[in-house]
């Protein structure tokens, strides 16, 4: 990230120490992950240990330190997604592309995440392409969404 | 209702004998001061209590409640009782013991400190450890890099099951100034810190930092890099600390 | 109209705002909270360009809505004036709708709520699902839109910040929330009224006293909160605020909103909601003129089911990462930066309106037990459940304290789902537990949960049929529970560990006999000797199963089965003669390992399979069994 781009998520958040996971989450929203330049950035901008800003880049699960995929496909693990089968979607998604979960495929076409419940729970079991919520999955379901995004890559 | 303060006078009882302390105090430091032996490996009176290795327990009794608590990060409150050896503490302590054995079987602290409380094996899976090996994550190395060095060079990393104590990605602590407090605080002996050939190796933060050579005896003593720490925080130039602590005191 | 300076100001713009609506007035309520997952959105989108392309644009609104709570029949549309009420609906229905509807006034019968004896229900409020509930803090999600604060006041809002500035000393304010019972909604229960006075009498030298809104709703199968968040923010600001006026004031009361990252449009509208807000001067200085300030910031978590812990959510606003610490020193006197701080969890905060608006005697006579002279003496008010799982009607419902299990499943959730048989319910999320069948005639509320080893919990309520395995459910938690631990303390971070190898090896057909003995003691050691909630609670639900289920535990061990179906290395999938041959399974089964020709019965070999249950999904004719 450029330092432009960096001071305004910086000043947006009154460069407070106590902002840090607000401008962590705002650095990730731009660059998809954390790259270990600008939390060292961030650290010396606040005047925090670098230390710090690792620490609670690994605490928070919505924080990647690797970059993530083209599409990302994140799969609701809540306790009603659960009991209708969340599992299986997980397990369908990391067979039919050869990823863990936590994973990015090889080719940076898609990364699997799982979430400890999106609070849709009556629509489940749910998962979320690319920001797209998609309720009451099947395992049909989810080889058409995911076909489709496929078909969308290859034309592009 | 009054609030009390830090550092207020209060009386409090242990197995029924009254003592006095000062309201805030570590509970588990009035134990060991008034002889009762409590075990614990997170503990250092140096440093901010922290909760971790849940070894330190005892049984209070406030008001009408009685309950099962780490004495370390208690803080002692007027009209306290305080139980250090009842069914349920030696019970949970043998529990917690069981999970550090099967967490660091290859400690011989952890070891030495199980056998004493007469835990000699534990009924549950032994992980498998991996590089960080004796290390109980009682978090004493970050807390004395923090609050007594205010380097900060290392901290806990991950979470839950992936929790672990390390330098930024586990790669070369460049804040580490090398100055051994962690080493020397650490319960299980398991930062490592060696000398050769005028370095300062210390294994677990990645860390190699040139030590300087004394310009009086030619001995190599600390690292230079701690020494121009220690330049800038206390503005003493640094030609007075080229000299080794021995003989600037044979000077004095 | 800007700034509003004085309560008789606030009166006189509500008169102004109810004298210019049109009751008559058409509107277009869409729920776009869950029912964005079913494409809800687009839904909004097509409303909107029918009405330009009629020139109907400024005659009739959208609005897009909170949670209107019966999620299973989305996505939801209700039309004003009359509430009618359509299910289901679909892009394609908009046309008809705003032909037949909106122009000509018919109701279109294909998308209103039948009886199974197909009697039609055109109202929200006749439908079964919503009649037997009593929604007073969900009544205005169907008709309010979030985005409107003038919405809000024109239905009453802000009418009971208005009465307490005008007309009460903060002591009266923190008695009238005491007197009336109301406790945590956040799961633990404790009396709000006596948090409050704790946190108004604990001394602070600067004055500052911090009143937070805990919205890290991290309960997996709840959304109580996300609802009220989404679909009436400006209902838990105004309880912040009469908080902050009583606990703060005079003083220096600061605000603070933490909620959870994975509710980006919780987050969008309370940010939209306390803009308003401030402009209307009911947040900032000198609010409606008297004299208290006090202003709201939005702290988002990061994905830490922890954070939901108080300790932990404060050390989060303060900038570490979410590690809980001791509470022997209560929050209410050293809690955020070491300031008396006040914590409740949203529906606590947005009772709050509602208290001070109705009156206390109003507010206890819903509920159980006697609050007079006792906050803990009983369960008042009504409380929101996300009622989720193996449940016919899906949701969320708002209930009296104290309604039975039976009656919230069956009476508003229509029984179980496929006429399959009930088998447990889970409230508590991770911190509760898993009650039987012969519980469900228990009155739900606070004290009655916790005697049966459950809790009531923030409202998560996953209903279980007899394709669940309890083993499975247990070890589902406890693996959710082993990720979210912060790790600080041996006991959760280690003790759950172990408790999910145990349990794993028995779901695996491995359990041995003295492994039950084995999960009992080292789950008590949990409970009792670890540092924060998350852990003392963490085998609540292991606990709860051993307990009411110990059969399947049993089961699982001595005859390596499972009964739910569930444990893949227990069971095996086969074909019955259902089949009619049509290839499906065939086709998707990920190993190939399923033989047969079209129209022929089909065979899957089992040494090959991987037990994923594609078949089972996929098939159309019930023709896969689970053994």
């Amino acid at each position: 990230m450029d330092d432009t781009k960096l001071n305004t998520i910086l000043d947006k958040h009154h460069r407070d120490p106590a902002e840090l996971l607000a401008i962590l989450m705002d650095i990730q929203a731009v660059e998809n992950y954390l790259p270990k330049d600008d939390m060292k950035q961030v650290a010396k901008e606040l005047k925090i240990p670098f230390s710090k800003v690792y620490s609670m880049a690994t605490f928070f699960a919505t924080f990647s330190l690797e970059p993530r995929g083209k599409h990302i496909c994140t799969v609701c693990m809540g306790t009603a997604c659960h009991v209708r089968g969340a599992a299986r979607l997980v397990d369908q998604v990391q067979r039919d592309f050869e990823v863990e979960a936590g994973g990015t495929t090889d080719d940076m076409f898609l990364t699997l995440e799982t979430v400890n419940c999106v609070g849709a729970c009556a629509l489940g079991p749910l998962m979320i392409v690319d920001g797209e919520y998609h309720g009451n999955m099947d395992a049909g379901k989810l080889d058409r969404v995911l076909r489709k995004l496929k078909k969308q890559d290859a034309k592009e | 209702m009054s609030h009390p303060k830090k550092g207020d006078k209060v009386t409090f009882k242990i197995e029924g004998r009254t003592y006095d302390g000062r309201y805030g105090d570590s509970l588990l430091e009035q134990l060991r001061k008034h002889g009762y032996e409590v075990p614990s490996l997170c503990y250092h009176e140096a440093v901010s209590p922290y909760g971790s290795c849940r070894l330190c327990l005892v049984e209070v009794k406030k008001g009408k409640k009685q309950k099962v608590t780490t004495s370390c990060n208690y803080p002692v409150q007027e009209g306290i009782e305080v139980f250090v050896n009842t069914e349920k503490v030696r019970r949970y302590r043998k529990v917690v013991l069981q999970l550090h054995l099967s967490k660091t079987p290859k400690s011989k602290a952890v070891r030495d400190l199980a056998a004493e409380y007469g835990v000699m094996e534990t009924p549950y899976e032994v992980q498998e450890q991996d590089k960080d090996n004796d290390c109980v994550l009682c978090g004493l190395c970050s807390r004395v890099c923090d609050e007594i060095v205010h380097v900060s060079a290392i901290s806990f990393t991950g979470r839950g099951q992936n929790k672990r104590m390390q330098s930024p990605y586990d790669e070369t602590a460049e804040a580490c100034i090398g100055c051994g407090a962690c080493v020397y605080v650490c319960p299980t002996d398991c930062i490592g810190l060696q000398e050769s050939d005028g370095i300062r190796h210390i294994e677990k933060w990645h860390r190699d930092l040139p030590l300087q050579t004394c310009e009086k005896c030619g001995k190599q003593f600390f690292p230079t890099f701690m020494l121009m720490e220690f330049s800038k925080r206390t503005g003493i130039s640094k030609d007075q600390l080229n000299i080794c602590p021995a003989c600037r005191n044979s000077v004095v | 109209m800007a700034r509003i300076d004085s309560v008789s100001e606030l009166e006189k713009y509500r008169a102004q705002l109810v004298a210019h609506r049109d009751p008559e007035r058409k509107a277009i309520s869409v729920c776009t909270s869950g029912c964005i997952a079913y494409g809800a959105d687009k839904l909004v989108d097509a409303f909107r360009q029918g009405l330009k392309a009629r020139g109907l644009d400024d005659k009739v609104d959208v609005k897009t809505t909170g949670c209107h709570g019966f999620c299973e029949r989305g996505p939801l549309v209700v039309i004003h004036p009359g509430n009618l009420f359509y299910q289901r609906v679909q892009p394609g229905d908009v046309d008809e709708i705003l032909d037949e509807t909106i122009e000509k006034g018919e109701n279109i019968d294909r998308l209103m709520f039948h009886l199974d004896d197909g009697t039609v229900m055109a109202c929200e409020d006749d439908v079964p699902f919503y009649k037997n509930q009593k929604r007073l803090l969900l009544k205005d999600n169907s008709s309010l839109d979030p985005y409107s604060i003038d919405d809000y006041i024109a239905l009453g809002g802000y009418g009971a910040l208005g009465k307490v500035l005008a007309g009460m000393k903060p002591d009266e304010v923190v008695t009238t929330v005491k007197d009336s019972g109301l406790r945590g909604r956040g799961g633990g229960g404790f009396p709000t009224g006596v948090k409050w006075e704790s946190c108004r009498n604990a001394p602070s030298d600067d004055g500052v006293r911090y009143i937070i809104c805990n919205a890290d709703e991290g309960d997996p199968g709840a959304f109580m909160d996300r609802a009220l968040l989404e679909g009436n923010p400006h209902a838990v600001i105004e309880g912040m605020i009469i908080g902050a006026f009583a606990i703060g004031h005079p003083g220096k009361p600061q605000g603070y909103v933490y909620v959870r990252n994975e509710y980006p449009i919780a987050v969008e509208r309370l940010g939209v909601a306390l803009e308003q807000a401030r402009e209307k001067g009911l947040l900032g200085d000198d609010i409606l003129g008297s004299g208290l300030s006090f202003d709201i910031r939005i702290n988002k978590g990061g994905g830490a089911f922890v954070c939901g812990e108080s300790t932990a959510l404060m050390a989060s606003i303060e900038g570490d990462v979410g590690e809980p610490r001791a509470k022997h020193i209560h929050t209410v006197e050293a809690g955020l930066w070491d300031k008396p701080t006040n914590l409740n969890n949203v529906e606590s905060w947005a009772n709050v309106p509602l208290i001070l608006d109705r009156g206390v005697e109003w507010f206890t006579a819903i509920g159980t037990g006697d609050v007079r002279g006792n906050p803990w003496g009983g369960s008042k008010g009504t409380k929101i459940f996300a009622l989720v799982g193996k449940v016919n009607n899906t949701g969320l419902v708002e209930v009296p304290m104290g309604t039975t299990l039976r009656e919230i499943i069956y009476d508003i959730g229509g029984g179980i789902k496929d006429g399959k048989e009930f088998k447990a319910v889970q409230t508590g999320g991770p911190s509760g537990g898993c009650l039987p069948a012969d519980k469900l005639d228990l009155p739900v509320d606070f004290d009655e949960l916790t005697k049966v080893g459950s809790m009531m919990g923030s409202g998560g309520m996953i209903v279980m049929d007899e394709d669940t395995c309890m083993v499975d459910v247990a070890r589902y938690f406890l693996h959710f529970l082993a990720d979210e631990s912060c790790g600080k303390c041996i006991t959760c971070r280690e003790g759950l560990v172990q408790l999910c190898s145990i349990v794993d090896r028995i779901c695996e057909g491995n359990g041995k006999p003295e492994d039950l003995e084995l999960l009992d003691e080292l789950s008590e050691t949990v409970s009792e000797a670890s540092l924060c909630a998350l852990g003392q609670t963490a085998p609540n639900p292991l606990r709860s199963t051993m307990k009411y289920f110990r059969e399947e535990y049993e089961e699982h061990i001595n005859e390596k089965k499972c009964r739910g179906g569930v444990c893949k290395s227990l069971i095996t999938y086969s074909i019955n003669d259902k089949c009619t041959g049509c290839l499906i399974c065939k086709k998707k089964c990920p190993q190939q390992c399923i033989s047969g020709e079209k129209d022929k019965l089909h065979v899957i070999d089992q040494s090959n399979c991987i037990k994923c249950g594609v078949c089972m999904d996929v098939c159309k004719y019930d023709a896969v069994d689970v053994n």
